[in-house]
């Protein structure tokens, strides 16, 4: 399991192009990737929010069904998960904490409340805690790539720290 | 005699690692009570106040119980039945 996201230059601009289509409301998606160990993002799902919210957003639940079974069957896992945040940081929220139940998963946030920059990070969350990794993004942009901005310089880990803050601690949605 | 019940990744833990196990029941709510009496632990992961947590969907093949009766959904000899946490989250 890396403690850096690497991720294609062409899924960074697919992403940020998904959250400013759905701005307002929060956009949401997985990057399934071979459940090898390698951890690497290739193919790219964007999900309906079901929510249609600009505070909340949950795949709809046949979505997700028809998603896992895809991806069981093409020995995939889901490598990024990502959503927006539309008026708020590219932060995890105590409801992202509460609900993140993929612990390899890297849980990549897009703010979009700026019009001009997309902000990009990527963060482990397990078992409540959360650690921010450094995303390095393989490909040079393109005319049509969307500005975006990384999080400030993230020093990578060794290992992640286990808090006793489960999801019983967080309020329900 | 037995359903079979799809474990998703974070509640492997409470199955010794297995990605899939039998049970037998004829509701949800029986399928859990028959997994937890040989995999301890995993009902609190499911099951909050009588009620399916917020944090989790199950289905019994492709139906969320949700729409079916939650915890007293029927299953019947040979279905499946899948567990998959939400995938949620956001701002507020």
């Amino acid at each position: 399991m890396g403690v850096v996201l690497r991720i294609r230059r062409d899924h960074v601009d697919a992403i940020v192009a998904h959250a400013r289509r759905d701005h307002p409301d929060e956009a949401c998606g997985v990057i399934a990737g071979p459940d090898d160990g390698r951890d690497t993002p290739e193919r790219y799902i964007p999900m309906v929010n079901a929510a249609r919210s600009p505070t909340f957003y949950e795949f709809d639940s046949g979505d997700l069904l028809k998603l896992y079974r895809e991806m069981a069957a093409n020995d995939e896992t889901p490598v990024v998960i990502y959503h927006s945040h539309t008026a708020t940081e590219a932060y995890p929220s105590r409801t992202d904490i509460a609900f993140a139940s993929e612990p390899f998963a890297h849980y990549v946030l897009v703010s979009t409340r700026s019009g001009d920059v997309a902000d990009f990070r990527s963060y482990r969350i397990v078992e409540g805690e959360v650690t921010e990794e450094p995303v390095e993004i393989v490909g040079e942009a393109g005319a049509e790539s969307p500005a975006i901005r990384l999080g400030p310089d993230v020093t990578p880990v060794e290992s992640y720290m286990f808090a006793n803050t489960g999801s019983d601690d967080v309020p329900d949605a | 005699m037995a359903v079979t019940v799809s474990i998703p990744t974070i509640l492997r833990t409470h199955t010794g690692g297995e990605k899939a196990v039998e049970a037998d029941g004829k509701t949800v709510a029986q399928v859990i009570d028959d997994i937890e009496a040989r995999h301890g632990g995993l009902k609190d992961r499911l099951v909050k106040d009588e009620k399916l947590h917020r944090f989790v969907n199950v289905y019994v093949n492709d139906e969320d119980v949700r729409f079916v009766g939650g915890l007293d959904a029927e299953v019947t000899d040979g279905d499946t039945v899948t567990i998959l946490p939400a995938v949620a989250g956001g701002m507020r």
